[in-house]
């Protein structure tokens, strides 16, 4: 329930969670123990907690509707809402490692559905850390997307294990992508724009999109705009650089 | 440590004591024992003790050995560890004939079955694979090999590493109680990209994984142990769970002292008679439990528990071989400091198991002087044939906090997480 007067984390104006009451430290490390609940398996993560409107019972859901959107390291969650609309029947979620940026998603699409009946039932995001259990959370070949915008750039050498976007990590996201598949970046630091870019190249199941397909997909315009970190490095005119992929079969 | 694999940082000896292990060859040609950084060797079929031949000379391993593992052809061995060294012996001349320099401590190995890889887990959870040249030659003279990194778990321990039996996957469970299943690539120097399936249900660490062979299945039905009380059976093609066997309670039965409702780790396990039953052994658990592994139904039920009459003898490590009756069994650490004892071991063979007595009634303890190799081989693979028995105890419960302490994601207070954030040294440097 949402208390607009009671509440100073609620803006009076627009009904929406103030994002200064949800600053939290910039950096967390993926590397740390984590002392969040991780679901034992996909099939224990509950989508009637995630999709309630969507999913009344858990237990009597449609076991074949599932999450096909995943936006890793979501932040403040900007481009799960610009999705929501984009793709209304798709399922998504964001994940995101630090606890009071996840409660801040959480507010806010909690109080755009109660602003816009109907909508934004599609969207969700949970506190976790995506380097250690994606196949928590999704079986093979789940995912039609996986979006990696502004994600944090490690730069030191001894840290680019860190790198959310690695060889060994992408054989985990060529796993939860189905053939066919996308994986966007993007970032505004040249050298992990770089980095992304070449673990893609190298890895044998992944295949660079061609500018036609970049041009029609409506996706990949949200990239640079529909974030935070988007729309900040927008502001300061910074350049930005992406990479973009489909999971192909493995050569026979 | 909150973030064990990134900085090792403090290391507290007496914590992280090594459990004693014991491997079988396959066809039951010798047994090896390893305790701390001692690797013994006893020859089954000349009846004596082996010498190990390693040019670089003794101690062949300056800290705890971590894993060791006979191929399933039997021609080579290795034995790998604390002291970031993996070495590939040859089994007909004992020889160590190849070495190879991990970057971190070793966790885990496996020898792939046609006898032409080995893989290692290190504790940041990489896994290697060495290219052993298309075969051994066992009078070949210490060759320095290079690992090529092959898959990870991301910041993970791994514990166990097996291929499957057909050598198509490499099977990897770690401590965030996950079983990963990745295609063996053709060349493993291309790294292994493809990862077939994980398996997923473990509540706790998974401490050990072996393979049940099947006519109808070549790569063979997966079983695992964990720190969950529980022993698994998977198809690791889709990676499903087909049943989980509780053994905590039955430890429970037998042992109805100090239990702070904490759950009875699984500590090792192995598959007898082809598969049909499992032995299992257990924290606290002075005996083994035998489980009935029917692969038609896809069942793990408990047959029985067998004890051992010395409440001493909680094993650290179980192996069989293929070919025989015997499971073998020891109970060893490393070493523990405050006792003023070093690498104990103490190992005893249960008989009795055949392939058509699922119910597994003839199976009990042999006696000491019965044992294949008799006390020539208690002498070499304990050290010694007397010992006083309560250090064992000591020995069981400094192997049970040391696992915990390496396996157990550690739960922190608020107030001592907030300190060890405030007081975090990657902090410290960015202010
Ligand atoms: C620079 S922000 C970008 C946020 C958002 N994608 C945007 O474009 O505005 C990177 C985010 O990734 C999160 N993150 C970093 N490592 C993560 C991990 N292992 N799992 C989940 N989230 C992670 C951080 O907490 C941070 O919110």
């Amino acid at each position: 329930m949402l208390e607009n007067e009671a509440n100073p984390t609620i803006s009076k104006s627009t009904g929406l969670p103030r994002k200064r009451f949800y600053r939290a430290r910039a950096h967390s490390n993926p590397l740390s123990d984590s002392h969040f609940p991780i679901p034992i398996s996909p099939s224990e993560v509950d989508y009637s907690l995630h999709y309630p409107q969507l999913f009344p019972s858990n237990d009597q859901r449609d076991k074949n509707k599932k999450i096909e959107f995943a936006d890793i390291g979501c932040g403040f969650g900007g481009l799960l809402i610009s999705l929501s609309t984009l793709f209304p029947e798709t399922l998504m979620i964001g994940m995101e490692l630090r606890d009071k940026v996840t409660e801040y998603v959480k507010e806010r699409i909690l109080a755009l559905r109660v602003a816009n009946p109907g909508q934004y039932q599609n969207i969700s995001v949970d506190r976790t850390n995506s380097m250690k259990y994606i196949p928590n959370y999704f079986e093979k070949a789940q995912l039609s997307k996986m979006f990696f915008l502004f994600p944090d750039p490690h730069f030191k050498e001894k840290n680019h294990r860190r790198r959310v976007i690695s060889p060994y990590l992408l054989d985990e996201y060529a796993y939860a992508l189905r053939v066919g598949g996308i994986i966007y970046t993007i970032t505004d630091v040249e050298e992990l724009g770089e980095w992304m870019k070449t673990c893609l190249e190298n890895h044998p199941l992944f295949e660079a999109l061609t500018s036609e397909e970049l041009e029609a997909d409506p996706a990949v315009k949200l990239l640079s705009s529909a974030t935070e970190e988007g729309q900040k490095v927008a502001r300061n005119e910074g350049q930005t650089f992406q990479a973009v992929f489909r999971r192909i079969s493995a050569a026979p | 440590m909150e973030e064990t694999p990134v900085d090792e940082g403090d290391t507290n000896k007496d914590v992280e004591v090594a459990p004693a292990l014991i491997a079988l060859h396959p066809s039951e040609n010798s047994v090896a024992v390893a305790v701390g950084s001692d690797l013994r060797v006893f020859d089954l079929v000349g009846n004596c003790a082996v010498s190990l031949v390693d040019e670089s000379g003794p101690p062949y391993h300056k800290d705890s050995i971590r894993t060791i593992c006979y191929g399933s052809k039997g021609q080579l061995f290795i034995s790998a560890g604390d002291d970031k060294t993996v070495k590939i012996w040859s089994t007909e001349s004992w020889r160590c004939i190849y070495n190879v320099v991990s970057e971190k401590r070793v966790s885990a190995a496996a020898i792939s079955p046609n006898g032409l890889h080995v893989c290692f887990a290190d504790k940041f959870g990489v896994i290697w694979v060495v290219d052993l040249d298309g075969g051994v030659d066992g009078n070949q003279p210490l060759v320095n090999k290079k690992a090529v990194s092959l898959l990870s778990h991301y910041c993970s321990i791994i514990t166990s590493l097996k291929f499957s039996l057909d050598g198509r996957f490499l099977v990897s469970a770690d401590r965030d109680f996950k079983i990963r299943v990745t295609m063996f690539p053709t060349k493993p120097v291309n790294e292994a990209h493809e990862i077939q399936s994980f398996c997923l249900g473990h509540t706790d660490f998974v401490s050990c994984i072996a393979f049940v062979s099947n006519l109808q299945c070549s790569h063979g039905f997966l079983i695992s142990g964990s720190g969950d009380s529980t022993v698994r059976l998977w198809d690791i093609l889709s990676g499903s769970l087909l049943d989980t066997c509780e053994i905590g309670d039955k430890v429970e039965l037998l042992d109805s002292k100090e239990r702070e409702g904490c759950h009875s780790a699984v500590t090792s396990l192995c598959t007898i008679a082809d598969g049909a039953l499992v032995a299992v052994a257990v924290q606290s658990l002075h005996g083994i439990i035998l489980l009935n592994c029917d692969l038609s139904n896809h069942t793990l039920s408990v047959v029985k528990v067998v004890s051992i009459s010395e409440e001493t003898f909680i094993p650290t490590s179980l192996s069989t071989s293929c070919s025989t009756g015997y499971l073998w069994m020891v109970t060893g650490v490393s070493s523990l400091h405050n006792l003023g004892h070093s690498s104990l071991a103490h190992v005893k063979v249960m008989s009795g198991f055949n392939k058509d007595n699922s119910t597994a009634n003839d199976v009990s303890v042999v006696e000491d002087d019965a044992i294949p190799g008799g006390t020539k081989l208690l002498e070499k693979l304990q050290g010694g044939i007397t010992f006083d028995e309560k250090v064992f105890l000591a020995a069981a419960e400094a192997v049970k906090t040391a696992m915990s302490n390496l396996l157990t994601k550690k739960q922190y207070s608020i107030e001592k997480r907030d300190f060890r954030k405030r007081t975090r040294n990657d902090r410290k440097l960015k202010q």
